[in-house]
């Protein structure tokens, strides 16, 4: 039957069209969406409009994590380094040596990039692979936390407020704590967070990188250098996820070494990609579209629960616990998850 | 023709007792200890920290045998390992507030982790056998944010403790060690060595071994591959069970303290080979003793760090552990 | 002129020496087939020439330059690519996104990759799979997407390990044409690994014969096949029998 293959079907076939390529697909998605979400913070009442942000530092995080672990397929359980990086970077500068979180933000990209490289370089030149490579990111996020825990450098275990302003400032990034200001610049770090993300797997580095994730060997017998495209992958999906950080610093106006380098933000950075779709540019956007509101829901159902769950009235761990059960879910049920799915689906039609 | 893959060929020797490389690893615990003593410079101290050391390090030997058992098995990094040791921990503090005595409260928490272990097995990760590793790591760690969580809602975070009746400072040499640590360092080896034994003198020991060593072939030969993950992954559960119960006298008990001996024990299952029961003995004493150095060496530094500094160093220099794989 | 010389390469595993002091020359726009009994070191030999293992000792020159102990990409680079005997393809990529991506490594711009990739394809005959996902693909057809992929990095020398195996004699002869169209229109030196005797005999101008890690004999094809070491060493096994 493959024989038929040969010389008829050349022929006919030469002239065919080329498939057509998703991704002036995608960055028209993401202006539209952009377009219309400039609105939200407007029309939402106060409570919502900080869900919404909360959503979108998710999705910055995890964007940032899914360029990686998902695109790279280097699993990463400790984006926590990067993010954390990100926001003592911008906290540091900005209350030790009084300067702009802006200038903060990109000292953070920066740092957390070369760190997520020499991590990557020597876990990829010592052959970490599976649970070793997650289990190396994972000391290291844990190393920084232990360090910045009893370090005067960065001020121990009480971490940093950000100084009070009495007037509101795009410079130093601080406003009215309802201001929609914060809602419409984690939108535009967002989007060009996936702007990144698009062109990155539409570049050269973004295709080598998906062939080296799909098969190193075979990658590196085309000509592609591995190893390079590798780190280059981790600098930038750390640089994303550090952003995140520093916004995260801005808009909540603390950071402690728990909430910069603990699991628990490796985890975050990890669900919105799983619950929304590895490796797909839409995934994490819509994994935490999902999740951010969850925190929200549980919140206000343990400050007022049902009658018969009265004791649990004022205790935490909820939100999380239902994160831990649409991991379960999402893992076994649809692997692909939510955007893999219906994209999936579709192209079988 | 197969490519010839340097790691297949290494098998047949890891029988033998590694003899040198037990003497390299003396010698560097030697090294350590005297590096300790010119860093502090009190005989004392240093009693005290390898005492201190090696007692907990027992503890963390057969939390990680658990850990490293369902790894060698079921090729599953087990991230809930820690919270099923905080449920322990907290069902020792519920019988003890009972009136039960600590101790007899193994007598629940072991049979209790077991039928655990084997529930979340079958009921959750048996759907992601086979499948990807990052599957599995996902689910477990799904697990962990569940039981931890769950923990956290019903107990809330607030600090409890068990006290031993009876416990008091028993002198070890110039050291002082309390004896609740002292009993659950002796309870950890004699069950370790109960583990040990199971794996090696049993029908059931001989099963598991099969099952790690080619889960293909041991179908083959007539065993139920379903069964045995099930028992591996209980097994591997209730010894962190009853490591929950031996230090609940020593530690503060919160939904997070199992997270904490999760990451230690991490630690010692790389450090003693993924999947080598002996060597995850072997390395929760190394990793002990680690910990309590490591408080000498970086004063002021959680004593943590100089694990995960370990940790680094042996999963970049040495990833295969001390002793190699082999279950 | 020699474009690929191998001069003594060795390589052992924990003591086990695998390929021991293999030399051989290929001239340009020649085609070399090696033929040896399971586990003579075929694909070891492929491996330390193309940089996936690194030679004990002994030295690789291509071209003239030597190439020892360079990694995969950079021997790619130098002008000599492989496949693999097991098909490797770009599991989550289409037909065409694999060719293009090696086209991409090849060096070509952005702009141009997909058509040079969707020539290709063409051209190894694998036209009416270009957009299907490799998932699923018949064996015959992920032969020739390694074959593709292997040719976008414009290679002077090509080593092929068993591209032939797997398929049923009707799907052979096409790849064997196309093998010598590769040498008489594009001059690519061939170097390839197969079992299948009649496809060895045809195509080679010259056959290396390794048995346990040894070169054993090598010269014309018929002379190489009469020699009784080569029967020998097939077990009693006729080489021919696989034809």
């Amino acid at each position: 039957m493959t024989t038929t293959t040969d010389t008829p079907a050349a022929e006919t076939a030469a002239g065919r069209p080329l498939p057509r390529l998703p991704w002036n697909r995608h960055l028209v998605a993401i202006a539209v969406l952009a377009v219309l979400l400039v609105p939200l913070p407007l029309i939402l009442p106060a409570a919502q409009a900080s869900v919404a942000v909360r959503v979108l530092i998710f999705a910055l995080m995890s964007i940032g994590w899914n360029m990686m672990s998902g695109f790279g397929g280097m699993f990463s359980f400790g984006h926590a380094a990067y993010f954390g990086i990100g926001a003592y970077a911008c906290a540091w500068l900005l209350v030790e040596q009084r300067v702009s979180p802006w200038i903060g933000m990109l000292a953070g990209m920066v740092i957390a990039a070369a760190f997520a490289a020499l991590i990557g370089f020597l876990a990829l030149r010592y052959k970490l692979r599976g649970a070793y490579f997650a289990l190396a990111t994972f000391a290291f996020a844990e190393m920084l936390r232990l360090w910045a825990t009893n370090s005067d450098f960065v001020n121990r275990a009480v971490g940093y407020h950000v100084p009070l302003r009495t007037d509101s400032s795009w410079w130093w990034l601080q406003f009215e704590p309802s201001s929609p200001n914060y809602f419409w610049i984690a939108l535009g770090l967002t989007v060009v967070a996936l702007v990144v993300s698009v062109q990155f797997v539409r570049s050269r580095a973004g295709q080598f990188t998906k062939a080296a994730r799909d098969d190193e060997e075979a990658a590196a017998a085309v000509g592609i250098p591995v190893m390079r495209y590798k780190l280059l992958t981790m600098a930038l999906s750390a640089a994303i996820t550090a952003v995140a950080g520093a916004f995260y610093v801005q808009y909540f106006l603390f950071i402690d070494p728990d909430l910069a380098f603990g699991s628990s933000v490796s985890i975050q950075a990890i669900l919105p990609a799983v619950i929304g779709g590895v490796a797909t540019i839409w995934g994490p956007v819509i994994g935490s579209v999902v999740m951010g509101p969850l925190n929200d829901v549980t919140a206000t159902m343990l400050r007022n629960p049902p009658p018969a769950l009265e004791f649990l009235q004022g205790r935490s761990g909820l939100d999380v616990i239902v994160y831990g059960i649409l991991l379960i879910i999402i893992v076994l049920v649809l692997p692909k998850g939510i955007y893999g799915t219906i994209r999936q689906r579709w192209s079988r039609r | 023709m197969a490519t010839l893959d340097p790691d297949e060929v290494r098998a047949p020797t890891a029988r033998a007792v590694p003899w040198l490389r037990i003497g390299v690893i003396a010698a560097l615990v030697v090294l350590a200890i005297g590096l300790a003593y010119v860093r502090s410079g009190s005989g004392v101290v240093v009693v005290q920290a390898v005492a201190t050391g090696v007692l907990i390090g027992g503890v963390y030997g057969l939390i990680a045998m658990g850990l490293t058992l369902i790894f060698g098995v079921l090729d599953i990094v087990n991230f809930a390992h820690g919270s099923f040791l905080a449920l322990a921990l907290f069902l020792t503090f519920g019988l003890t507030q009972a009136g039960l005595h600590p101790y007899l409260a193994l007598a629940a928490s072991v049979p209790a982790m077991f039928l655990l272990g084997v529930l979340v097995q079958r009921g959750v990760l048996a759907g992601a056998m086979g499948k990807p590793l990052e599957n599995q790591l996902l689910i477990t760690l799904g697990i962990s944010l569940i039981i931890e969580n769950g923990l956290l809602l019903f107990f809330g975070a607030n600090p409890r403790s068990v006290a031993l009746p009876g416990d008091r400072g028993v002198p070890i040499f110039e050291a002082v060690a309390n004896l609740s640590r002292i009993l659950a360092f002796v309870g950890a080896l004699i069950l370790a060595g109960l583990l040990y034994l199971l794996l090696q003198r049993t029908r059931l020991g001989t099963a598991i071994r099969a099952v790690a060593a080619n889960d293909t072939g041991a179908q083959l030969v007539g065993i139920d591959t379903r069964v045995i993950y099930a028992v591996t992954f209980a097994l591997g559960t209730a010894c962190a069970g009853a490591a929950g119960t031996l230090v609940a006298p020593l530690v503060t008990i919160e939904p997070t303290t199992g997270s904490l001996f999760n990451i230690v024990a991490f630690v010692v299952v790389v450090l003693g080979g993924m999947g080598n029961v002996v060597g995850a003995l072997v390395g929760g004493l190394v990793i002990g003793l680690a910990e309590q150095l490591g408080g000498i060496y970086l004063p002021g530094q959680s004593p943590l760090l100089s694990v995960f500094i370990v940790f680094v160093l042996v999963l970049f220099l040495r990833p295969q552990g001390l002793f190699g794989r082999s279950a | 002129m020699t474009l690929l010389r191998v001069d003594g390469i060795s390589k052992s595993f924990k003591g086990l020496r695998a390929v021991d002091e293999v030399s051989f020359e290929v001239a340009e726009g020649s085609i070399l087939g090696v033929i040896g009994p399971n586990g003579a070191g075929k694909t070891t030999v492929f491996n330390l020439i193309t940089g996936a293992l690194r030679p004990d000792t002994g030295r690789v020159h291509l071209a003239g330059r030597e190439i020892t102990g360079h990694v995969p990409h950079q021997v790619t680079a130098a002008g000599m690519t492989r496949t693999f005997q097991l098909m490797r393809p770009f599991y989550s990529m289409t037909v065409l996104e694999n060719v293009t991506v090696a086209v991409l490594a090849g060096g070509a711009a952005r702009r141009t990759a997909r058509t040079a990739a969707a020539e290709l394809i063409e051209r190894v005959g694998l036209g009416r799979w270009r957009d299907a996902p490799t998932e699923g693909l018949p064996t015959a057809a992920l032969k020739r997407l390694e074959l593709a992929r292997a040719l976008a990095s414009k290679p002077r020398v090509l080593l092929l390990d068993e591209v032939l195996a797997g398929l049923v004699p009707a799907e052979r002869a096409p790849v064997m044409e196309l093998l010598e169209r590769l040498r008489t229109e594009d001059g690519v030196t061939l170097v390839f690994v197969e079992h299948i005797m009649a496809a060895v005999m045809r195509l080679s101008d010259s056959v290396l014969v390794l048995d346990l890690g040894r070169v054993l004999t090598s010269g014309a094809p018929e002379e190489v096949t009469r020699d009784p070491r080569v029967i020998e060493a097939y077990l009693g096994e006729d080489p021919h029998a696989h034809a």
